[in-house]
């Protein structure tokens, strides 16, 4: 018997890294008041605006439903949603990082460059994601040492890091060798019928929220966004903590970059032109205060996926295609507003 | 007294709830012309919601109120203003990128006669002035509103109001960060409200203050109304039972002689400009009491020994090692802890929860550092919710709906549950009610008495007096004297403070 019990015991202990890691999530919500429930209304209004627009468009398109379609919606957003959550940490310390387009750009450039030079995969791709690492600590050497506000830095760091991959490249796409069968399959594979960005976004979704409600650095990170001189007398370093969420951005910026070269089996100088708007916007609609301190990692993702699927419809709904910017625009200044003015309401009563 | 005539606000049977509070349970208040009401109660009773129901901030769930014996609808701040009401909160509200003229007639600058849009500036100028001497305030009306100290930026609040012709002020808690002078000061400038016929509604924790200026008192408990007297009838205990409901000891606890090892020691302590050659220790299970005026370089002294100032020179030893604090995560980490002067600026975080303040500094310490165990912080947290009586439904609420006192409260317990060696605490009882105030006296003394070195920064001569073992003054930078408790006399203190006899520390 006690044989049988220590055998039970190692296969407990045994349990997959993955579904270990899901558990205390899972246990830390269900005990909690009514009251934190509250306070989560709002990534549950996000919730039901993003079911109420798809339920939407399966009634006016037969194509909506259908699981290759939505699957290639998830995939076109898991970008977005994947730096979102990255953004979304860099908001709630009550900073922005405008410079994610060129880090995803610059990222993808080395290990196109660095492969084209003989390099083997793995180290390309890691050489490529430190490179992203590198930016997001150099945003927040300046912003912490040197004393610039995160939107002058970030702003600088974009225009430097887009000016290097133009040096790098001359202009012209880098194209990956085809051995690189690996690399391909990041972005154009499937697990089942899920396609392999979209499962990236899901484990970084849990890691990030894991990260950021659970752990001792996800409260410094609340706190320093909440009132950071209240932060730093409380024993907090706040220079160390916002270099690491600035690096973490970064560093997600430069896996979304590895994704988007595999996916189009090269590196595109022009990859992710612009990129922070619908980021930045992704994180807002997900209910980040731009004033820091509010946000979180699931927000961030469902406002990727609102993004996502808006566009999407408006290409199934046959909206013109300069038309679909304006109506993103319309939809970003509605759900913050909405978001305002039920902050407002609360605290009014 | 002019309470004979009619009033000129009644507030009937008003309520208010809000989720798990029921704050205020049928409060009815009236006030005359020309007097001063006082609103008095424990942290949380209800006082500042109720003048925010009146200021049109918050909206009642039931109630009636009449001005001039018409009944009126509040909806909105600028509602109040039209009808005469001005309003101090205890937190200012003032722009401070702006200067004085423009605070005072924001929303109401004068045009200038011709061009369309621009500022009338001298006439602007010249307004200001004018109410500017109301308020006994030579500055120019130019001068930024952030270049003001805590009692002037009160006063260009006042004038603010009177400018808007206000018929009916409410000051909350005015003078909680004020000078003995800047008082003074401010209860002239009500003697000369109260002739020109302005009613005053004055909150305050201060018994003294509600027996010097006001005529007569209301108290409110849970949100209840116990019952208004006029101010020559009632006694500070009779006050004091009607607003805790129980009889309360109002000695101080005082905690044993301390005996311990210095515990902390700072030498030569400087910092240009502010601190001059500051030496003194504090044993474990002192209590040291640091007196002065405002001004006098005690919140710098506090600070720049938690390194959460930069020093120019001097030594700090703990526990006879020399330490180096560079930072206050230093501090933390050698077992010191501060609870600032300013809690809502220096302390805490408004819109997180009780839970996730209190816990703060000790995450680390719940269970695995990287991961802290949410059982152990709940528990954590609710052991000083009750050992504190913090006033709330639930500790997952948002530090924002807490009263002044209750939010204290939770920047003390923040400090108690790192276990510190040194406590440092900057006017502990600042804004907080009689009860709450002899409930942190008692734990200071209870933490003394378990070995804490404790340094208690206070601008209350009897907070001071009653609780330290030793009393430091400071002047200008310096340590003035160094005062053994039984010597200890508010005259001896202030002497040393305003520099008419200099005892060598
Ligand atoms: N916006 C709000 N949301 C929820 N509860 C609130 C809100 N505002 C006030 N309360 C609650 O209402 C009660 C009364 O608070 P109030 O601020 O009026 O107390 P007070 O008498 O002014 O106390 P203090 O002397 O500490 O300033 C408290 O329990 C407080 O927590
Ligand atoms: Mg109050």
């Amino acid at each position: 018997m006690s044989v049988e019990d220590s055998g039970r015991q190692l296969a407990t202990d045994a349990t997959p890294v993955a579904e270990a890691g899901i558990a205390p999530s899972g246990s830390a919500i269900s005990p909690r008041p009514m009251l934190a429930w509250a306070t989560r209304v709002k990534e549950l209004n996000i919730l039901v605006a993003l079911l109420i627009l798809c339920a939407f468009l399966s009634l006016r398109s037969d194509v909506f439903l259908t699981q290759g379609n939505l699957f290639g919606v998830a995939r076109a957003f898991s970008l977005t949603a994947i730096v979102a959550i990255g953004q979304t940490m860099v908001i709630i310390t009550g900073g922005i990082d405008l410079s994610v387009g060129s880090v995803l750009a610059l990222s993808g450039i080395t290990t196109g460059l660095l492969l084209g030079e003989g390099w083997p995969l793995g180290p390309a791709m890691i050489a490529g994601i430190l490179v992203g690492s590198a930016t997001g600590l150099f945003n927040g050497l300046l912003i912490t040492q040197v004393g610039l506000p995160p939107f002058i830095a970030t702003l600088g760091t974009l225009s430097i890091g887009r000016g290097l991959v133009y040096v790098l490249t001359k202009g012209y796409p880098v194209t990956i060798p085809p051995e690189h069968q690996f690399l391909l399959k990041m972005g154009q594979g499937y697990v089942g019928s899920i396609p392999i960005p979209v499962i990236i976004m899901l484990i970084v979704t849990i890691l990030g929220t894991l990260f950021l409600s659970q752990s001792t650095i996800g409260r410094y990170i609340y706190a320093v966004g909440g009132n950071e001189e209240a932060a730093r007398l409380a024993g907090i370093n706040v220079s160390l903590v916002k270099l690491l969420v600035y690096t973490l951005n970064s560093t997600l910026a430069a896996l979304a970059g590895m994704i988007l070269v595999a996916r189009l089996v090269s590196a595109q100088p022009s990859a992710g032109l612009g990129f922070e708007l619908p980021v930045i916007a992704a994180a807002i609609i997900g209910g980040t205060s731009l004033l820091g301190g509010e946000g979180t990692v699931l927000g961030a993702v469902l406002g990727a996926a609102i993004m996502g699927v808006l566009e999407n419809g408006m290409v199934l709904l046959g909206v013109n295609t300069y038309a679909q910017q304006a109506v993103t625009g319309v939809v970003i200044l509605l759900a913050v507003s909405l978001d305002m003015w039920q902050k407002r309401r609360r605290r009014r009563v | 007294m002019e309470t004979n005539n009619r009033p000129i606000l009644e507030m009937q049977h008003i309520h208010k709830r809000f989720p798990g509070v029921h704050a205020l349970n049928d409060v009815s208040i009236t006030v005359y012309p020309g007097e001063v009401l006082a609103l008095v109660g424990e942290n949380g009773a209800g006082k500042s919601t109720l003048m925010k129901v009146l200021a049109g901030a918050v909206q009642p769930d039931e109630g009636t109120i009449l001005i001039d014996g018409q009944p009126v609808a509040i909806t909105n701040p600028r509602r109040a203003q039209e009808l005469g009401i001005g309003i101090i909160y205890q937190e200012l509200s003032l722009v401070n990128a702006l200067s004085i003229g423009e605070n005072i007639f924001l929303g109401d600058l004068p045009r200038h006669p011709r061009l369309p849009g621009k500022v009338d500036w001298p006439e602007l100028w010249r307004r200001t002035s004018k109410v500017l001497e109301h308020v006994r305030l030579r500055i120019p009306p130019q001068t930024l509103v952030r270049d003001l100290s805590v009692a002037q930026k009160q006063m260009v609040e006042i004038a603010r109001a009177l400018a808007r012709n206000v018929r009916v002020l409410i000051l909350d808690e005015p003078t909680s960060a004020l000078t003995l002078q800047e008082t003074e000061t401010l209860f002239n400038i009500i003697h000369d409200l109260r002739e020109r016929g302005v009613a005053i509604i004055y909150i305050s924790h201060r018994m003294e203050e509600v027996f010097t200026i006001t005529q007569r008192v209301t108290v409110l408990r849970d949100g209840q109304l116990i019952g208004t007297l006029p101010t020559s009838e009632a006694t500070e205990d009779r006050l004091i039972s009607m607003m805790v409901g129980r009889d309360l000891s109002r000695l101080f606890s005082r905690a044993a002689e301390a005996t311990g090892p210095v515990c902390l020691e700072v030498r030569g302590l400087r910092r240009a400009g502010v601190l001059n050659d500051i030496s003194f220790h504090v044993r474990a299970g002192e209590i040291v009491g640091i007196a002065g005026l405002v001004g006098s370089g005690r919140t710098e002294l506090v600070r720049s020994i938690f390194g959460a100032d930069p020093i120019d020179g001097g030594e700090i030893l703990l526990n006879g090692e020399k330490v180096t604090i560079r930072s206050p995560r230093d501090a933390v980490r050698l077992g010191i802890g501060l609870v600032p002067e300013d809690r809502k600026q220096q302390a805490l975080f408004l819109r997180l929860a009780i839970r996730e303040n209190i816990s703060l500094p000790v995450l680390t310490r719940l269970g695995t550092p990287a991961f802290p165990s949410r059982a152990k912080e709940r528990s954590l947290v609710a052991d000083y919710i009750k050992s504190l009586r913090i006033r709330t439904p639930s500790m997952e609420q948002r530090v924002e709906a807490l009263s002044g006192g209750n939010q204290q409260k939770v920047v003390i317990a923040r400090w108690l549950a790192t276990n510190p060696k040194v406590l440092i605490l900057d006017e502990p009882t600042r804004g907080i009610d009689v009860g709450a105030k002899a409930e942190v006296h008692a734990l200071i003394a209870r933490l003394a008495e378990q070995g804490v070195a404790i340094i208690m920064v206070s601008s209350e001569l009897p907070e001071i007096l009653g609780m330290s073992h030793r009393v430091l003054v400071m002047r200008q930078g310096r340590i003035v004297a160094n005062i053994p408790r039984e010597e200890a006399t508010e005259e001896r203190i202030m002497a040393a403070a305003t520099g008419q006899t200099e005892i060598a520390a």
